[in-house]
Order: C-alpha cells, then structure tokens, then sequence
C-alpha cells in the first residue's frame, strides 16, 4: 500500500510541476520581452516604441531587436504594425547607413524583429539617428531618436568595414556563436557589400575562409574549422569554428568571390602572424 | 629465485675497452663454472644469500607458479635493508636494480617503470593489490612515487599474465607489499634510520616504531627526505633535479583468535618542489592518501583462506613552471585522480589443486587542467581541460588453478573484466569532439586474458614455460587526453575514444641451471601484439604547444613485437664471496618494422658481493651496449655505450643489545659523465656520489 501510494504522490507532484511549466510558458508568450533588456524609447505620436535587446545597449556591431509599439492612450500594444527603419550615422564629413535587415513580426504579433550592423560607434561630433516608419490601421507615423551606439567593453573586433580588391566596401559582423565554447561551433557571419551612403546589399555566391589563431600562445590554430558560405535560409555566412580553449582568439579571415579570387585578407604564415581580415573573441 | 642486483655506479671514462672487458667479466662466469663451498639452493623467495638473517623467520608465502621477481626491502623486518647496496635508495632504485625492471628517467624523482620494455599503461601496478593512478597527465607520477621503501616488505615483479590477478594487463604486474608486523607477544621494535649521500646533499631521516601483542599489530613510520640539485659526471649542475619528499604510514591488524585477522593501513605521501630536468615544467606538489581495510578469514569450509580489502585513495598533482626563469608562456597544470575498490579472494585446495578466485572492482576519477597565461596580460588566460574528467570502472573476476602434477606444476588462469569508460565534464567532451564529433560521453568494453605456465624439473635443470593471451583498455590519456605534451618526441597528443583493446599474445620460456655453487637462467619473452596502441602524426592538425613539431593521434596499429631474452648467473666462489652477473637483449618493432621507443640495447651487470659475519661488501659493474635500434620517429636518439662501477660495504654492530647498521659506498666512482636510453631528453646520470647510512634498531 506504501508504495501505492507514494507512487500516486510521485506521479501528483510531477503533474502539478508539469501544470506549473505550462503556466510559466504562457507567461513568456505573453511577455515575449521578458528575457530582453529594454535599451530604448521613442515617444512619438502618442506612441511609445519599445526596442529591446539581449543587451544592455546598441554596441557596435551585430544587434538583434525586437521592437513593439505601445498606445498610450490605451497603456496597450499593437498588432501587425509594419515597420520600417533607418539608422544613419551623422559624420562630421558625411552621412551614412549600415547594413540592416527588413523587421518581421514574430509568433507573438505584438512583438517585430529585424537586426542593424553598426559599424562604428558614436562619439561627441558624430552620432547615429534612428528613424522608424510605421503604419498602424493604415496610417503612416514616422518617428525617430539620436541612439547611442557605444564599442563593447571587451574591445574585441566583431565587425570590420573594408575596401576589397574588387574597389567595394563592406562590411561583416559577427553573429554567432553569441557565448563560444571549446568546442567545434556553428559559426555564423554576416556580409554586406555597401552599395552607396544608405544601401547595403546581401553579397551570395562568396566564401569566408577562416583560420583561427591564438597569438597569446604560439598563434597556434585548431583543428576541423569549416570555412564558411552563404546559407540562403538565414541569408549569411555560415560555417564551423573550433576553439581548443578558451581565452583569446583571432579569427583571421580570406573573402573570396564566386570566381574564388581574394577579395580580401593573407593566409597566416611563420612570417605573417595575422590576416588583414579578421574578427576578435575572448572568453 | 632471483633478487635483484645491485648496479649501481659510474662509467669509466668513455673507453671501449672498458666495455669489452666488462663483457669478458660477464662471459667468464658462464664460461668457467668451478663447483663451489655452498650449499645447493633451493628454489623458494629466499635464495641462499638471504639464509643467514632469516633464522626461519623468512616467511614469504611460496606460490606454486613462478615468480619472476620478488625484490626484498624489509621482510618482517629482519634483515632491514640489508640486502640492498645502498639501503636507504629510493624506491626508484630498488626497481632500477632489479633483473627486469627498467626505469625511464625524467629526473632525480618519480621515475617510471617497465617491464618487458613496456610502461605504465601496459602494466599493473598496484600497493597491496589495490588500484591506483597518478594524476599527471606527462606521467610525472608513476604511482611507485607515493610510497617509500620505509612502508614495504618487497615488491613482486610478475611478468605478462603472470600478473594478471591483480589487474588487467599486457606485460605484466609489479605488486608492493606493505610491510607488517607479525602478531607476537611484547613485539617492539624501534628503528631510526638516518642518511646522506653526497652529490646531491641527500638527507635522509627515517623513524619505525612497530608494536604488537598477540590480539594486535601497530606499526607506524615517517620518512623525509631532501635533495638538492645533482651533479653530473662532467662536474656540471643538473638543473631543476631537486626533490622534498614526506611519507607517514600507518598500519594496524586486529588478531580475531587466529581465525582470521581485520588490518587497516593509511599512508600519506607528500613531495615537494620536485624538479623534472628533462621536462619544462616542474611539479610544486605531488600528495597522496592511500587507506585500506582488510579482512582476512582462515580456513572457512573449504576455503583456505578468504581476504577482502576496501580502499581508497587520493591523489593531487600540481605542475607548474615557477621555478624556470625561461619559459614561453606561463602555465599550471593541476591533475585529480581519485580511486576507490575492493577485491575479495579464496583460496582453495583440493587434492593437486590449488585455486585461487577473486573478484575486484575499482572506480577511478581522472580530471586534469591546464591553465596558460598569456605573456600580454591584457589577454584573458587560456583554459583546457587535458583529462575531461573521466570515470573508469572495471569489474572482473580472476580464476586460478596451480596444479600439481606427477612431473612438474602447471598453471591456469583467466581474468575476465568489464571496463566502461565514461565524461563527466560537459567541457571536456565538446573539447573532444572537436576531433570526434560522433562520439559518445560513454563507452564500456569486455576485456579477457588467459594465462598458462608450466614447469617441470629435471635433474639440475629447471624448465618453465608459459603460453598466455591478455588485453587491457587503452588508458586514460590514450583515450582522452586533450593536448598532451611528449618532451621526449616534441608533440602534442590527442586520445582516441575509438581506439580497439590491446592485445598481447605471449610465449615464455626459462630454463634454469642449479648445481651447488653455480646457479644460471636463460629466459626469454615474445610478445605479439595486435592493436598496438601508440601515438602517430597527424599532418593536418597543427600543434598547440608552443615549440612542438606536430600532433600525434592515438592509433591502433596492425600489430607489433617485443622480445626479451636475458641470462643470469650466480657463483659462489668460497664460502664468502658470490659472483653474479647478467646480459639481456630487448628488441621491439612495428608492423613496419620501425622501432619501438624506450627499448633497450644490450645490458650486462655483474658484481662480486663478500659475506662474512656480520660484514657485507659489494663491487659492482652494469652497462649497455650502444643503441643500435633507435626509434626516431618517436623521439630517440641514439645512446652511446657505457659501463659504470660501484662499491659499498656494510657491517652490523652490537650497541648494548640494540643493532648498528653502517653502510657506506660509492656511486659512479670514476665520476663520468653518461645517459642512458631510459634518460627522458638524454638528461645526463648523477655523478660521483658518496653516500653514508646508519640504522639503528632497538630491539
């Protein structure tokens, strides 16, 4: 009887932990940001609009947003708005976009998402603008905001802006692994070709090689890396990157076209330590 | 039996001529055999030098099969250390002495041994049948380094599945016994021993108390040692060949009315700033806690004897590379290795048969870092895990059978085993599998071995011979291990999780001359092995080593072989002095026909020994012929010949009732400079060395 018993116990228990999962889960669908980090608000036409971020900030390079748009009036979200962005950095010589993504509603229709790749920070002269055009129950609002982009506190090299062979500039950011490990990772870049000032254009057809180094110990490599081409379901870089230990790592880089000439970038040697083309981890 | 020989010395100076005449001293013993003054040896652990001391209370227990090996360092006591030429030497130095054993040397410390030219990993080493394993992944602790001559009675060396009752195994067994008192009524017995050797300023301090009463034993001993750099022939400092070692043990036995017996035994094993001069790193720690309970039962039923025993043990290991001024990148490397086990055996007897049945288990916890910081301190440090923590657990069963027959005694026995090897560490595992992405955290294997032996006497002649069949799982570091660096070839190596077990299939034979002064063996070992496990480059992957050539990866091979022959002889030539004198040959290749590291060019020791009453003196030669079969491919280079003399005298007073033991003597007396094959990076051999020891034994 004991054991009936406490089976039934057992089996209760795992039930009422099971039940409590589930209510967590519909928590989170109905607070999709409830993992991200509010790093900005735009009050504009009685609209609040929310970007968030797994970071605390815009920082150079890859960011993923999510952005919702609230109703003040109402103290609530709307759904399907179809969003627009442009990030423009304000040089003192010049202005300039960066390459972004289109925004796309999520499961959760309150919540949209897109990423920007910002190539440089702001600084006291220099500054990124942030416009958004929007479109709810069929009428256009626009609203936009000075956005601080700031180099994140390890100083590493995520995202590079380069003249090639080919007389273009572009631009590649890091993308993934967000946290890397020791281990073989799925190792994922995104590349653009800077088209004019505002326009930069997914580049296909092209192949990344990589060569990770450690230059704090010999700058020696690792083994079973995959270079990396373009993977048309995410539309970026994709390929493997294995790290023997942790610590810091130069991932030297070679940019080939689709005719497999170099665009960019030397092979690593006894005499040449690094790649002009490369990005930075430390972990 | 034979007991090991005392070889000790130094090289004449580089002169061929030497060489040749110490083989001529060798030779001349076989050639000329002269019957002489004493009495016909018999065939048991005591050989009849031993006879004297013993006074019958020599009791070694006489196993049917053959031993190979049994070296003495204080069977209940008696003798002391008597028989040894330098009695207070390391543990290193009474394996080194021995007829089969050969000690690869790093340093001054910790040296590793083999036996039928295979080393740890192909061996079982074990402290009174217990498991257990160094946690240094360079091998900078074999486990014969966490115990000290003061805590054994004798080492048994058994060779291939002759030592297959204590573990899993591919050339064979070499099994330490702790040294006990007997249960005996106002049993005391105090010992300092003190002593000091030259070159290296060696100090030696050495206390026994041993206590006992017929219900109970307590024995307790401390052993401390500290040695500075040595020097080596040419008058130069070996650097970093410096050691501080501690040992404490503890043993206890509780007599249950002669029925049987429950001991407990604890040592504790601790060294400090140990210099590896052939390495470049050193290790500031290396400490150990060995604990067991036993439990011995007397004739139950038809058991004979019945003995169980748990255990555990613990070891830390700590490299790192403080102490060198000069090195690339600064580096720790702790290692864990912890085990725990139990083996229970019977005896049995029925009529010709005597069986032996055990089963054992043992667990172990092996786990490893490595630790780099980088010289631009603005750069985050470098972490790996070497040995992904990993847990081995082997359970087997051991049967044997000693049969006595019409004509001679025959030997069968078989181990069986199941070994599962499995990663614990999320870390070490995605590490590994940067080069074996399918692999699995887990992995378990069945490991089987059959031994057999006969022999059989006939007339003066003793013949014995053995067939056997063992394989044993590869090691933690062939398995496992991530980036592990070999001095010795320059390489990073990387385990094989897929790696086939070794086998080894083995013949042996010996053949023994016994006829009253002159006593002479002739045995031989073939080892055939498939699934050879080593390490071969792997061009494609680059070195994380800074100054390594490359990266070997752990492969099976098809199959390789290793030969051992060796002579010995004994001569008594009066009624005091003892002539003794030995050459092997070891030879070991791949399937193709290259050479296999660590294996040794002809050897040859000879050595007179004079007895009489209570003083004992020995002059002894040993040597090596050139090595002629290299193993480039695995970091050797070429070792010249050498031959080397020593001599020590000792003799035994009587201080109010309480025994003095002096003994001094020189090694390497002509001071030359020399390294042999086993010499990790051909780090030359120590210099002249003076060493002086007192025992002093209160009775």
């Amino acid at each position: 009887m004991k054991i009936f018993k406490t089976i039934i116990l057992i089996v209760l228990t795992l039930l009422i932990t099971a039940c409590s999962e589930d209510e967590e889960n519909t928590q989170i669908e109905e607070n999709p940001v409830a993992d991200l980090i509010l790093v900005e608000q735009i009050e504009a036409n009685n609209h609040t609009i929310e970007l968030y971020s797994e970071q605390d900030n815009f920082y150079v390079g890859y960011n993923e947003i999510s952005l919702r748009v609230k109703d003040n009036t109402a103290d609530d979200y709307f759904s399907n708005v179809s969003i627009t962005w442009m990030p423009i950095m304000h040089m003192t010589s010049m202005s300039h976009s960066c390459p972004k993504s289109d925004i796309e509603t999520t499961q959760n229709e309150t919540v949209s998402k897109g990423f920007m790749i910002f190539q440089m920070p702001g600084n006291s002269e220099e500054y990124w603008e942030l416009t958004l055009n929007y479109e709810i129950e069929g009428v256009a609002y626009e609203a936009s905001k000075i956005v601080e982009v700031v180099q994140k506190p390890d100083g590493m090299k995520n995202c590079i802006s380069f003249v090639a062979a080919d007389d273009s500039r572009y631009v590649l950011a890091w993308v993934a692994p967000k946290v890397p490990e020791v281990k073989v990772n799925d190792f994922i870049v995104a590349l653009y070709k800077m088209e004019n000032m505002i326009t930069f254009s997914k580049v296909e057809d092209y192949t990344i090689m990589i060569d990770p180094r450690m230059p704090g110990m010999g700058n020696h490599s690792s083994p079973n890396n995959e270079h990396l081409t373009f993977d048309s379901a995410s539309e970026m870089y994709a390929g493997k990157l294995s790290l023997t230990m942790s610590g810091y790592w130069k991932i030297n880089m070679k940019l080939l076209d689709a005719e497999n000439s170099v665009l960019k970038g030397e092979d690593v040697t006894d005499t040449n330590p690094e790649s002009s083309l490369y990005l930075e981890i430390e972990f | 039996m034979k007991r090991m020989q005392n070889v000790r010395g130094s090289l004449y100076p580089s002169n061929k001529v030497w060489h040749v005449l110490a083989l001529l001293v060798v030779l001349s013993v076989y050639l000329f055999p002269k019957d002489g003054y004493a009495q016909e040896t018999t065939d048991t652990m005591c050989s009849a030098s031993c006879e004297p001391e013993c006074n019958g209370s020599c009791e070694i227990p006489l196993k049917l099969y053959e031993l190979d090996e049994v070296i003495l360092i204080a069977p209940n006591k008696e003798i002391g250390y008597q028989k040894q030429s330098k009695p207070l030497s390391s543990i290193d130095e009474y394996l080194e002495s021995s007829e089969h054993v050969k000690m690869i040397k790093r340093g001054a410390y910790a040296w590793e041994p083999t036996l039928n030219s295979m080393a740890s990993e192909r061996l079982s080493i074990t402290i009174d049948g217990m498991r257990i394993f160094g946690a240094c992944t360079d091998k900078m602790d074999p486990i014969t380094s966490y115990v000290d001559v003061s805590n054994l009675s004798e080492i048994s060396v058994e060779s291939g599945q002759e030592g297959n009752e204590h573990g899993n195994c591919v050339g064979g067994a070499i099994d330490m016994k702790l040294d006990t008192s007997p249960f005996k009524e106002d049993y005391l017995k105090v010992s300092l021993d003190e002593g000091f050797e030259s070159n290296n300023e060696q100090k030696i301090t050495g206390v026994d108390v041993n206590f006992a009463e017929e219900s109970f034993y307590l024995d307790g001993d401390v052993i401390y040692r500290k040695a500075n750099n040595y020097t080596d022939g040419n008058g130069e400092e070996v650097l970093y060949s410096r050691y501080e070692k501690f040992n404490l043990s503890v043993n206890g036995g509780l007599n249950l009315n002669d029925e049987g017996k429950v001991t407990a035994s604890f040592i504790f094993d601790q060294a400090n700033d140990v210099g590896y001069p052939a390495l470049p790193m050193d290790v500031s720690l290396a400490r150990a806690f060995i604990g067991a309970i036993g439990y011995e039962q007397y004739n139950v039923g038809i058991v004979k004897n019945w003995k169980s025993k748990i255990y555990a043990n613990s070891i830390t290991h700590i490299m790192d590379d403080s102490q060198r001024p000069d090195v690339p990148i600064r580096m720790d490397m702790p290692g864990w290795s912890d085990t725990f086990g139990f083996y229970s055996q019977a005896e049995l007897e029925h009529s010709r048969h005597s069986f032996l049945v055990k089963v054992d288990s043992y667990y172990n916890r092996s786990l490893a870092e490595m630790t780099m910081y980088p010289n631009d301190s603005n750069q985050a440090d470098m972490f790996m895990l070497t040995w992904p923590d990993v847990r081995t657990w082997n359970t087997g069963i051991f049967v044997q059978d000693a049969i006595a027959l019409e004509k001679g005694n025959m030997s069968l026995s078989t181990r069986i085993s199941y070994h599962r090897n499995w990663i614990v560490d999320e870390f070490g595992l995605n590490s590994l599998r940067i080069f074996y992405p399918e692999m699995e955290a887990s992995q378990h294997r069945f490991l089987a071995s059959f031994g057999s032996n006969y022999d059989r006497t006939i007339n003066h002649f003793k013949l014995a011979v053995g067939v056997s069949y063992g394989t044993r799982a590869p090691s933690v570091s062939e398995g496992f291990g991530f980036y592990l660096f070999n001095s010795s070839d320059n390489h990073d190596y990387i385990g094989n999780p897929d790696l086939k077990n070794e086998q080894a299939y083995e013949m042996k034979a010996r053949i023994s001359f016994q006829k009253k002064s002159f006593t002479a063996s002739l045995q031989g070992s073939y080892f055939y092995m498939p699934n050879y496990i080593i390490g071969e480059i792997d061009e494609s992957i680059g070195t994380m080593t800074i100054g390594a050539e490359g990266v070997k990866l752990y492969r099976n091979l098809d199959y390789a072989s290793i030969a051992n022959v060796s002579v010995q002889s004994e001569y008594l030539l009066s009624k005091n002095w003892t002539w003794k004198g030995s050459i092997s040959y070891h030879r070991g290749v791949d399937d193709t026909n290259r050479n296999l590291p660590f294996i040794s060019p002809i050897a040859y020791g000879s050595s007179v020994q004079f007895k009489k009453n209570r003083i004992f003196g020995e002059v002894a030669m040993d040597g090596a012929g050139e090595q002629v079969n290299v193993s480039e491919v695995f970091g050797e280079d070429k070792t010249e010949a050498y031959t080397v003399f020593s001599l020590s005298i000792g003799k035994t007073f009587t201080v109010s009732k309480n025994q003095l033991y002096a003994k001094a003597g020189v090694e390497n007396i002509f001071d030359t400079y020399y390294s042999t094959y086993t010499d990790w990076n051909n780090i030359p051999r120590m210099g002249r060395n003076v060493f002086v020891t007192l025992s002093y034994k209160i009775i």
